[in-house]
C-alpha cells in the first residue's frame, strides 16, 4: 500500500526524487489533497535529503563571485583644496583619499572647527552646506569617527572631512559653523555619547533625558538594557536571555545563562 | 496660588502644542513661548516614534534591512527604498538593468504624487480649507491602487530589490499610468481653483514663514522648502542617479520662501512628475528587470554615502561596510529631521496660528524624523 501511494505521489510532481513523505496510513483518500500541496515543498526536501552531494558543486560555482570584494580600493586624492589644508593647517592633515569616486579628507580633531570654517569660507570648494554629520565607533581603537559630509552648491560636490577621536574626548561643535549642525550634533550625542565642547544645547533629542547608555555605540547592551526596563517598570523578570560579553557593566545578578 | 498670580501678570506665557494635536501630523510636541497670541520661541520636542532603524540596520543584513526602510517615510516608501538599494549598489559594484531603472522612476516619481497630494490635503485641511483633501485623496487613491496592483501593498511597498526590481510590471500597467497621467494635470489645476486665488488661503499663507535663501542654506533645508526660497537646487538634476538624466523637467522654485511659495512649488513639482511618468512610460525598455549578482551581499570595506531627492528633500545614506554581510554603520540622513529644525526660526514672530501653518509648509513625517 505505502509503495503505491509514493508512486501515486512522486507520479504527479515530475520526476523528483521519491521521498516518502507519508506520515500515517489512509492510502486513497488523502491523495486527491496531498498532491495538491506537497509539490511546492517537494523540491526543496528532495534536494536537502537525497542530493546533498550535487549540492556542494553547485555552491562553489555560486561562491566565486564573492571574492569579488577586494574590488575598490581606497587611492589617494589631489585637489587643490587639499593643498590649501595641508598648507593652512599643517601638521593638522592626516591624509586625503577617493573610495568609489567619493572623496575624503582625514584631518586630526584638535583644530576641526576651524579647518571646516576654512571648508566652508574658501573659495576653491567653499562647502557652504552641511548635508549630515554623524559618527562610527570603532571599539577596538576606543575611537569614534565622526563624520562631516559636505556638499559645495557652486562646485557642485561632495566631499567627506573625517576626524578621530578617543571616546573620553570632546570635540568642537560646529552649531556656529552651520545652524544644520545643531540637530545633527545633539543627535550624535543621543546616540553615541560624544560630547561637543561649545554646543548651544547638548541634550539628547530623540530618547528620553532620563534613557540609561547610548544606543549606537558598539559596546551598547540591548537586551541588558530590556531586562532592567521589565524589572524596573513591571517589576518581574522578563526572562530576555542575553551574552555576558555584550554588557560592559554586566550586573552579575541579572545575566541568565544562554546557550 | 503663587503660580497662578504669576500666569495672569507674566507676560509670557509657555504653551505646550502637541504631541497629542491634528496639526502636528503626527506625534511632534512643539513648546510655544507665546507673548499674548505672539511667538517668542519654539522647541520641538521629538522623539516619539523612535524605533532605532540605525540600530536595527546594524543587525539585519543588506537585503533583509529594505523592508525597514519604508517605516521610516511611510508617505514616500519607494524613495527611501530607491535612495537604499542605489546606496548598496553603488557600493557593491552593481548597475541595475534599464528597464528596472525605468520602473525605478515611474514608481518613485508617482510616489511623489501621492506624498505631495497628501501634503497638500492635509495643510488645506490645517488651514480651514477642507474640501481639497477630498479631492486629493481621491487622486492618491488612483496611485495606491497602481502600487497595490505592481507589488499588493499600498504604504510600505517595499517594491524595489538590490540589483532592480522584483516584480515585472503587470498586464494594463501601462494603460493605467497613461490614463492616470492624462487627466492628473487638470486635477492640479482644480486644486488651484480651489485655493490658489482663494483670499482666505492668501491671508494665511502669504508672508508667513519666510526664510531667505541663504539661511535656508544654512539650516540645511532641502527639497521644495530650499526651493520654495528661490534655490534652484534638485539632487534629480544636480547629482542625475537612477535615469533621471534622460527626461525632461524643470525645477519650480518661488521667491520670497514663504508658505505660499512653497505651496507654489509643490504644486508645480506635482506636474513635473507627471510629465516625468509620461515619458518614461513611453520609453519602458524590454530586458530584464533584476541584475545578475551574488545572493549573498557582501560589499569591499569602506564607506559611501549617496543621496536622492525624495518628496521632502535630500534623503541619505551613509553605510560603512566591514566586509561582513551586514552594516557596520547604516546611518540615514532624514530630510524631515534636518528641515523641521527651521521651525523655530520660521515661526517667531508669528501667531499662534501661523505656527500650523508653518508645521504643514514644512511637510514633515515623523516616523522619518525619529526613525
Amino acid at each position: 500500500m505505502a509503495d503505491e501511494k509514493e508512486n501515486q505521489n512522486t507520479e504527479k510532481p515530475a520526476d523528483s526524487g521519491p521521498q516518502p513523505q507519508t506520515p500515517a496510513s489512509p492510502p486513497t483518500p488523502p491523495p486527491p489533497p496531498k498532491p495538491a500541496t506537497p509539490p511546492p515543498p517537494k523540491p526543496p526536501a528532495a534536494a536537502g535529503g537525497t542530493p546533498p552531494p550535487p549540492k556542494p558543486p553547485a555552491a562553489p560555482g555560486a561562491h566565486p563571485p564573492p571574492p569579488k570584494p577586494k574590488g575598490p580600493a581606497p587611492e589617494p586624492w589631489s585637489h587643490p583644496i587639499v593643498d590649501a589644508i595641508k598648507e593652512k593647517f599643517g601638521n593638522q592633515f592626516v591624509k586625503a583619499y577617493s573610495f568609489i569616486g567619493q572623496n575624503n579628507i582625514e584631518v586630526k580633531k584638535a583644530l576641526i572647527a576651524e579647518i571646516l570654517t576654512f571648508m566652508r569660507d574658501n573659495s576653491i570648494l567653499p562647502c557652504n552646506y552641511l548635508a549630515d554629520e554623524t559618527a562610527v565607533h570603532w571599539p577596538k581603537d576606543e575611537e569614534f569617527e565622526m563624520v562631516y559630509i559636505l556638499y559645495s552648491f557652486e562646485k557642485n560636490e561632495y566631499v567627506r572631512v573625517k576626524t578621530r577621536l578617543k571616546e573620553w574626548e570632546s570635540i568642537e561643535s560646529v552649531a556656529s559653523v552651520w545652524t544644520t549642525a545643531d540637530w545633527l550634533e545633539r543627535e550624535v550625542y543621543d546616540m553615541f555619547g560624544v560630547r561637543y565642547a561649545n554646543h548651544p544645547n547638548l541634550k539628547r533629542i530623540l530618547l528620553p533625558e532620563d534613557w540609561v547608555g547610548f544606543p549606537l555605540r558598539k559596546d551598547y547592551n540591548i537586551r541588558l538594557q530590556d531586562v532592567e526596563w521589565v524589572r524596573k517598570h513591571l517589576g518581574i523578570d522578563s526572562g530576555q536571555k542575553y551574552y555576558v560579553g555584550e554588557a560592559r557593566h554586566e550586573d552579575p545578578n541579572y545575566i541568565t545563562p544562554t546557550d | 496660588m503663587a503660580e497662578a498670580e504669576t500666569l495672569f501678570d507674566a507676560s509670557e506665557l509657555t504653551v505646550s502644542m502637541g504631541p497629542q494635536h491634528p496639526s502636528t501630523h503626527g506625534v511632534l510636541q512643539v513648546k510655544l513661548k507665546l507673548d499674548g497670541e505672539r511667538v517668542l520661541d519654539a522647541e520641538c520636542v521629538i522623539g516619539y516614534l523612535h524605533r532605532g532603524v540605525e540600530k536595527l540596520g546594524e543587525a539585519q543584513t543588506y537585503g533583509q534591512f529594505v523592508p525597514t526602510l519604508d517605516r521610516m517615510d511611510y508617505i514616500a516608501a519607494v524613495s527611501n527604498c530607491l535612495g537604499y538599494c542605489e546606496t548598496i549598489e553603488k557600493l557593491i559594484g552593481v548597475t541595475a538593468p534599464p528597464r528596472a531603472q525605468y520602473i525605478r522612476v515611474i514608481m518613485t516619481e508617482l510616489n511623489r504624487i501621492t506624498s505631495h497630494l497628501l501634503w497638500l490635503g492635509t495643510h488645506a485641511i490645517d488651514l480651514g480649507a477642507i474640501t481639497t483633501f477630498l479631492y486629493c485623496f481621491r487622486e492618491r487613491e488612483e496611485i495606491l491602487k497602481i502600487f497595490e496592483n505592481y507589488c499588493g501593498a499600498r504604504l510600505t511597498t517595499h517594491m524595489f530589490r538590490i540589483g532592480g526590481t522584483q516584480y515585472e510590471l503587470y498586464e494594463g500597467f501601462k494603460e493605467q499610468v497613461r490614463t492616470f497621467i492624462q487627466d492628473f494635470p487638470k486635477k492640479v489645476d482644480e486644486y488651484e481653483t480651489l485655493l490658489t486665488e482663494n483670499r482666505i488661503w492668501l491671508d494665511r499663507t502669504k508672508n508667513v514663514g519666510i526664510i531667505s535663501g541663504k539661511d535656508a542654506i544654512d539650516l540645511g533645508l532641502t527639497g521644495p522648502s530650499l526651493r520654495g526660497s528661490g534655490v534652484q537646487w534638485d539632487l534629480r538634476k544636480a547629482k542625475p542617479y537612477c535615469v533621471y538624466s534622460e527626461f525632461d523637467f524643470d525645477i519650480p522654485i518661488g521667491e520670497v520662501g514663504d508658505t505660499y511659495d512653497r505651496y507654489l512649488v509643490r504644486m508645480e513639482e506635482m506636474r513635473q512628475s507627471a510629465r516625468i511618468v509620461a515619458q518614461a512610460i513611453e520609453k519602458i525598455p524590454d530586458g530584464p528587470i533584476m541584475a545578475k549578482m551574488s545572493k549573498i551581499i557582501k560589499p569591499p570595506v569602506g564607506d559611501i554615502y549617496h543621496s536622492i531627492e525624495s518628496p521632502k528633500g535630500e534623503l541619505g545614506y551613509y553605510i560603512v561596510s566591514d566586509g561582513s554581510t551586514m552594516a557596520y554603520r547604516a546611518r540615514v540622513r532624514p530630510p524631515s529631521f534636518v528641515n523641521l529644525q527651521s521651525l523655530k526660526k520660521m515661526v517667531a514672530g508669528h501667531m499662534v496660528a501661523d505656527v500650523v501653518a508653518v508645521i504643514g509648509t514644512l511637510d514633515i513625517v515623523l516616523g522619518e524624523i525619529d526613525r
